[in-house]
């Protein structure tokens, strides 16, 4: 165990406890030890001045690809958990789309025990849905989450058998997880590769239209309203799917949702020049769709901020349009995109922008952390919401550098990560 | 001359005086082809690459005449696309005759988008011989010329373009050309193979080939490619030409002499009857002979318009 850690003069951002108030943060064990106002703390604590920045219970980022095993020269579970650090995350949730797919016991022990030895942000590994992620056979839930498995999911596919499905949502149950689906009917894809709509046609670009996740949204409630069980819908990208979801929370369904940083920040339009930095599925849709998730994220039927970080070698992203792979870092920008997009727009409030970050990340996976309440685990982001930085994709962590903000200014950086009352990164000059 | 930039992307942006200058250099460049001795110096000592990465027989004959014609040195290359990490990538091989010492390279690829990504990383001229289904610049240039001949002026002249126009590079261009140069512009096909944005692009629509022939100066009849039937985006080339075919019953009922354009190769009997391909209104063999004059002078208009380097290293070449 480290030294005690005493934060003083923060501004203390902690919704789940409903506080919002300038004080000192003490850390023991690993553990918060005391909360607010201001705190002596115990001789060789150290001691770091916080005054003028945002004290808040460590951020979560439930959705990220960090591609180890089988693609380490793109990212490692070490990589990838240091560029979270970096953005201000002390928790990841590992996508189990790796290679071979976590879908077993012994894999989902590996990315634990990697993330473990790695020493930065926390990583909690997801199990696959189906055997494989081929849609067949269901995984073995109930060893999987005793190794270590937070919830299942085979993110990157959908799970198309709606019988499989909803036998997932009933077995997952069992172990109290969330099924977590990467809503796409993929026949109604069809192979796209941007959104659907003037620019793909002007482009030549086959479009995805967003009645290829909307259908899959519906579907996915109406089994969880069949079930019982909890289903978390991934990177929701157009505005017909929150009216479902809205809907859904409506209908008291058991379904939670996500949102990542570059659906409430750009469009479409990022595509023009076939940037394949503005490549990802599902795709960037239209101004309307961008700011209807901002106000589902603001009303609370997406209950939560994610990246879907997803690192490929440059190379692969260096390639004609149609055919470069999906995906776009955004554990190092993520922070700063919200600030920008969604705070300093007047969105959300701070201490929202710290709910769908933090605290409602824990509550949905049934995480530890998400607060600074006394006798929680130690974990906690200091930010400086008001900082302006630019974008430079050589300096991340991640071994990725496929990011479509390059060169963007931005608002809001993580000064300090701390996991466990360790300090796992720290903001240089 | 810096009519163009360095590279022929596509029609899209380019303003009404560009496209103008294009065709009026075209215009002289057509006796050439005239004369006995079809050869002019004017890009003695360049050299030119046609990388086709699909088949292509038309276009890729006609650049080439084109080329030669002016003197330029031209080498074919007819490279297999790689599909995704297959083979030699689409940046290796540019950089690869690149570092040969080329000039320009006239690029044919399935890719929408390939032109201009190779136009952002290499030196040479880049003139776009098809990408995908994004644009066909050149043929929508001998497009306008050939209008051009047959109407005079394109103000306000209508022109119908007639088939898949989803899947068609040759639309796009027509589109955003006969737009720049002022003309009215509506597609006419089943609505399986048109984009569903397509009035957002400023385009009439019909559903009726015998509306858009009363309607129109001019039909630009697209090939309908047979696979789009094993795609499924219609049930068959029969019914398809029932109802979307230009026949000379349907011909003989417009209001006006049409001309009628095809960018080639033709099915007949599907999109176009023979008898209206070899009639009185078609000007489809004169779209070829102004292809060759066309490209002539997009050659000389960009021979020169070197980037350098550095433009190149900061992608910003055009």
């Amino acid at each position: 165990m480290s030294a005690p850690l005493l934060l003083t003069g923060g501004r203390i951002v902690d919704p789940a406890q409903g506080m919002d108030a300038v004080g000192d943060l003490l850390i023991i064990d690993g553990k918060i030890a005391s909360v607010g106002g201001t705190i002596q703390g115990p001789d060789g604590a150290r001691r770091v001045d916080c005054s003028g920045l945002v004290v808040s219970p460590g951020m979560i980022d439930v959705h990220v690809h960090l591609r180890e095993p089988g693609r380490e020269e793109v990212e490692t579970v070490a990589s990838g958990a240091h560029a979270a650090a970096a953005g201000g995350f002390t928790a990841v949730a590992a996508m189990p789309n790796t290679k071979p797919v976590t879908d077993n016991q012994a894999m989902v022990g590996f990315v634990k025990r990697q993330g473990e030895a790695a020493g930065f942000a926390r990583v909690y590994p997801y199990g696959a849905i189906s055997v494989g992620q081929m849609g067949e056979t269901l995984a073995e839930f109930g060893e999987m989450v005793a190794a270590g498995a937070v919830a299942v999911s085979d993110d990157g596919r959908p799970v198309e058998n709606s019988h499989l499905m909803r036998t997932a949502l009933e077995y997952a149950q069992t172990f109290g997880i969330p099924v977590v689906e990467h809503c796409e009917v993929m026949s109604l894809a069809h192979g796209g590769s941007m959104h659907e709509g003037v620019i793909s046609a002007r482009l030549g670009l086959k479009g995805i239209p967003s009645e290829a996740e909307e259908i899959d949204v519906m579907r996915c409630i109406l089994l969880a309203k069949l079930t019982g069980g909890h289903i978390h819908l991934c990177h929701l990208s157009s505005k017909g799917s929150v009216e479902l979801v809205r809907w859904g929370k409506d209908q008291g369904v058991n379904v939670t949702a996500e949102v990542c940083s570059h659906h409430i920040s750009l469009t479409h339009e990022a595509v023009e020049g076939y940037d394949t930095n503005a490549k990802m599925n599902p795709p960037l849709r239209t101004q309307r769709d961008v700011e209807a998730l901002q106000q589902g994220l603001k009303d609370g039927t997406i209950d939560l901020l994610v990246t879907d970080h997803a690192p490929h070698h440059y190379d692969e992203k260096e390639r004609e349009f149609a055919d470069a792979p999906n995906g776009i870092v955004g554990l190092e920008t993520a922070l700063g995109v919200n600030v920008t997009w969604l705070l300093e727009s007047g969105v959300l409030t701070l201490s929202q922008l710290v709910d769908r970050m933090a605290c409602l990340p824990a509550k949905v996976f049934h995480l530890p952390g998400g607060t600074l309440a006394k006798g929680s685990i130690g974990d906690v982001t200091v930010f400086d919401p008001s900082r302006e930085w630019t974008v430079d994709p050589a300096r991340f962590k991640s071994k990725g550098r496929n990011t479509p903000y390059g060169g963007r200014k931005l608002r809001g950086q993580a000064v300090r990560t701390i996991v466990g009352g360790r300090i796992v990164f720290e903001l240089n000059g | 001359m810096t009519i163009l930039g360095k590279d022929l992307i596509g029609l899209a942006g380019l303003t009404r005086e560009q496209i103008t200058t294009i065709l009026d250099v075209a215009e002289p460049l057509k006796a050439i082809s005239e004369r006995a001795i079809k050869k002019v110096p004017t890009l003695r000592g360049m050299t030119v690459v046609n990388l086709f990465f699909e088949p292509s027989t038309r276009t890729r004959i006609s650049f080439e005449f084109a080329e030669k014609r002016m003197s330029a040195d031209t080498v074919n290359v007819a490279a297999a696309a790689s599909s995704v990490s297959k083979g030699e990538t689409l940046v290796d091989t540019a950089r690869n005759l690149e570092a040969m010492r080329i000039d320009m390279v006239v690029i044919r690829h399935p890719a929408s988008g390939a032109a201009r990504f190779l136009a952002e990383r290499i030196e040479s001229n880049v003139i776009n011989a098809g990408d995908g289904t994004h644009e066909h610049p050149t043929q929508g240039l001998l497009d306008l010329l050939t209008l051009r001949d047959k109407l005079g002026s394109l103000d306000g002249k209508r022109i119908c373009i007639v088939g898949d126009v989803l899947h068609s590079r040759v639309a796009r261009s027509n589109i955003w050309g006969l737009q720049a140069m002022g003309a009215e512009v509506a597609v006419c096909g089943p609505r399986s193979l048109l984009p569903n944005a397509i009035r957002e692009m400023g385009v009439q629509v019909f559903d009726r080939i015998e509306a858009a022939i009363e309607w129109a100066d001019a039909l630009n009849v697209l090939r309908l490619q047979l696979e789009r039937m094993q795609l499924g985006y219609i049930p068959s080339l029969r019914e398809y030409n029932r109802i979307f075919g230009v026949t000379r019953a349907r011909l003989e009922r417009a209001p006006r002499d049409l001309l009628i354009l095809h960018p080639g190769p033709m099915n007949r009997g599907v999109e176009i009857d023979s008898d209206v391909a070899d009639g009185p209104h078609s000007v489809i063999l004169h779209q070829v002979t102004n292809g060759v004059a066309v490209r002539m002078a997009v050659l000389y208009l960009l021979a020169g318009n070197k980037a350098s380097l550095a433009d190149v290293a900061k992608g910003g070449a055009a």
